[in-house]
């Protein structure tokens, strides 16, 4: 699925008042199946970008076209429908529920948007990821490796045809980042799947084809 | 996964605080249908169900004690009649049927009161309404030392078709058992009602009991004075005397004259003037005739007749009425503050589920779904918790209905169940959702970006 941001504009509300400009993006462009790699120092809106994709939050100005669909138009119930349905999300912090198991933290995955919940296709996954020793444990009985595991697992199991990752080997051992780099993109060229990846570590970002520098297309003081 | 099981996972991670909830829901719900059964019981007991005459007719004093005595057996009876009145009224043509009943013995043991009738009684069916007819395992009611028992007498003495049972005089802090002894002929199937727990005695067998006849010149004298004629000379006494002895025989139970080499178990018939009844139960041709004989008895003599039900009725309205929407207020607020505490414990749980619920809506559940899952927590709560009290409020019953037995002598079934307990649910569910609201609210206004960025 293709990703297309057009004139995207962001700002916080400071406690004083003042707007802080977050995002000021003129063109972004992602084609179906591609891999990217997204660079940018800490606090530089990349966090802000991937929610603003996602619809998790809502862009102050301009178009997000996922797969031709304008997300940013959207209202917000058909937004969280479509990011149920179509998006996939690694988050830095893995994000787990803590009173589920890993096999039902992912069949939340695919809880809320419109398909029939698909057991087998959980234990799938969770086997392709090397958890299938792990379905019925919590994320406290799994090690942060195992954590992140789950939730590629989770991000993946809604056939998702967007899959963004934000630092998803940040909070990692050395040991498991690569483990989990080749994970998410071995998975996602196997679907067919986008993948937008922001980093800030440059081990990482060397591994792809495609690196963009935030900061080259994001001027958010305009 | 669907809300409800979302919500029970997230319930199961609160462990200790949910369980503290629901056991206070729970405790409240049990004391309400503890009250509401309870009391349900006591309403039925004391409603015209339990009896199927149109008056009680007994010695004039307090209405409800009358009805108490004579149909509960849970109060001492008033005074005596004399047979003679009983007669006198069976003869009224607007009486269906009269059944005088004699009381005031109680079983050996103490537990079961005793009433000495007559076998027309068993032939009149026990309540108003279809199937309340007296159904007995045994045989015909006729001997003067038959007896006939109820279901719990049965049980509790061990007693089947041809047990012994001998009677302890006036109550069971009495200390003199008679010898005479009676013969179980029937056991009274179960009615629900104080026959259940009474033993029914030969009214002609009763009469026959050391001290229950009273003594000649002694029950020549009560008959006049209650009749209002004139008292008897010493020698007219005597004649009267002689010439109730000529007709049936010398033979003076009253006197305490030893017990060697006397029989008490043999039949004779006693005098009239001898005999006194406790009540008299009247089933009258019209309600009119009814209302006219009641008011023609409260004129005269020393006797009353009373409708049973006005003193239940009155009973009910002006003490258990009250008493009952007292006691279902108050456990009602007991569900009330642990309803607030459902609340509490919800909403205290938000502000540290805040990224629990981001995190959910990241994974595309809509406002109204996390506002959903919090709902039906508080749902899960409340009802799970009802549901628990039900159980508890029955077993309560179950485990005190012996106890309230033995020190009221009401008969309580644990199995009862209250129509008004189906309220109970509605109720709790309204409470919990409303109890739900405000947290549900608070999760349905997650700022996701900013709750997940605060991880």
């Amino acid at each position: 699925m293709s990703l297309e941001l057009k004139n995207v504009k962001k700002a916080y509300r400071e406690p004083g008042g003042r707007q802080l400009p977050v995002l000021n993006i003129a063109n972004f462009q992602m084609a179906s199946g591609e891999q990217v790699v997204l660079v940018g120092s800490s606090g530089g809106g990349k966090t802000t970008l991937l929610n603003v994709i996602a619809g998790i939050t809502t862009a102050d100005e301009g178009d997000v076209l996922i797969g031709g669909t304008n997300v940013a138009r959207l209202s917000e119930a058909a937004r969280d429908r479509f990011r149920a349905e179509r998006i996939g999300y690694v988050f830095q912090t893995f994000n787990l529920l803590p009173a589920f198991t890993a096999l039902e933290n992912v069949l939340l995955g695919m809880s809320f948007g419109g398909q029939k919940v698909d057991k087998s296709r959980a234990i799938d996954l969770l086997k392709q990821v090397g958890l299938s020793h792990r379905l019925n444990h919590k994320p406290a009985q799994m090690s942060v490796g195992e954590q992140q595991r789950t939730s590629v697992a989770r991000a993946l199991v809604n056939t998702p045809r967007l899959l963004l990752a934000d630092e998803p080997t940040a909070n990692v051992d050395s040991a498991n980042q690569q483990t989990i780099l080749d994970l998410l993109r071995k998975s996602c060229r196997d679907s067919g799947v986008s993948l937008l990846l922001v980093t800030h570590a440059s081990e990482v970002a060397n591994q792809f084809d495609r690196v963009e520098k935030l900061a080259d297309f994001n001027r958010p003081q305009g | 996964m669907n809300l409800a099981t979302i919500a029970w996972k997230n319930i199961r991670q609160r462990g200790l605080a949910s369980s503290l909830t629901t056991v206070s829901v729970a405790l409240g719900v049990m004391l309400m249908v503890a009250v509401l059964v309870i009391v349900g019981i006591l309403e039925s007991t004391f409603s015209q169900r339990s009896i199927n005459f149109d008056l009680i007719v007994g010695a004039k004093g307090d209405p409800l004690q009358l009805v108490l005595s004579t149909v509960y057996h849970v109060s001492p009876p008033i005074e005596n009649l004399p047979y003679r009145f009983y007669l006198d009224l069976a003869k009224d043509k607007r009486i269906d049927a009269a059944i005088p009943l004699a009381m005031g013995d109680v079983t050996e043991e103490g537990s079961f009161a005793i009433v000495g009738t007559i076998p027309e009684f068993f032939k009149i069916p026990y309540a108003p309404g279809e199937n309340h007819e007296f159904r007995i395992k045994g045989t015909e009611f006729y001997q003067p030392f038959d007896a006939y028992i109820g279901t719990r007498v049965a049980a509790e003495n061990n007693w089947k078709v041809g047990s012994k049972l001998k009677l302890r005089h006036g109550g069971a802090a009495g200390d003199h058992v008679h010898d005479e002894e009676f013969t179980v002929v029937g056991i009274i199937a179960p009615t629900g009602l104080p026959h259940d727990k009474t033993v029914y005695v030969h009214l002609d067998g009763f009469y026959q009991i050391q001290g229950h006849d009273k003594p000649l010149k002694e029950a020549i004298k009560r008959e006049r004075e209650f009749y209002g004629e004139t008292p008897l000379t010493e020698d007219e006494l005597a004649a009267e005397i002689k010439k109730i002895e000529a007709k049936y025989g010398v033979h003076d139970h009253s006197q305490d004259h030893g017990h060697e080499g006397h029989d008490h178990g043999h039949a004779h018939e006693t005098p009239p003037v001898q005999k006194e009844v406790t009540a008299i139960l009247l089933s009258c041709k019209t309600p009119i005739a009814a209302q006219l004989l009641a008011g023609e008895l409260r004129k005269g003599y020393k006797a009353q007749a009373v409708n049973p039900i006005f003193p239940m009725q009155k009973l009910m309205n002006d003490i258990l009425g009250p008493v009952k929407q007292l006691l279902v207020f108050m456990t009602g607020l007991i569900v009330l503050v642990s309803g607030i505490g459902i609340f509490v414990s919800i909403y205290n749980s938000m502000s540290a589920r805040r990224r629990e619920i981001a995190i959910m809506r990241a994974l595309g559940a809509q406002r109204g779904t996390v506002f959903g899952i919090i709902l039906a927590e508080s749902i899960i709560l409340c009802v799970g918790g009802g549901l628990v009290g039900l159980l508890l409020g029955h077993g309560m019953v179950y485990l005190a209905a012996p106890i309230v037995e033995v020190r009221t002598g009401l008969i309580i079934n644990p199995l009862a169940f209250e129509k008004t307990e189906l309220v109970l649910f509605p109720a709790l569910f309204l409470m919990s959702v409303l109890v739900g609201f405000l947290p549900g609210m608070t999760a349905y206004q997650t700022d996701v970006a900013e709750s997940l960025s605060n991880s």
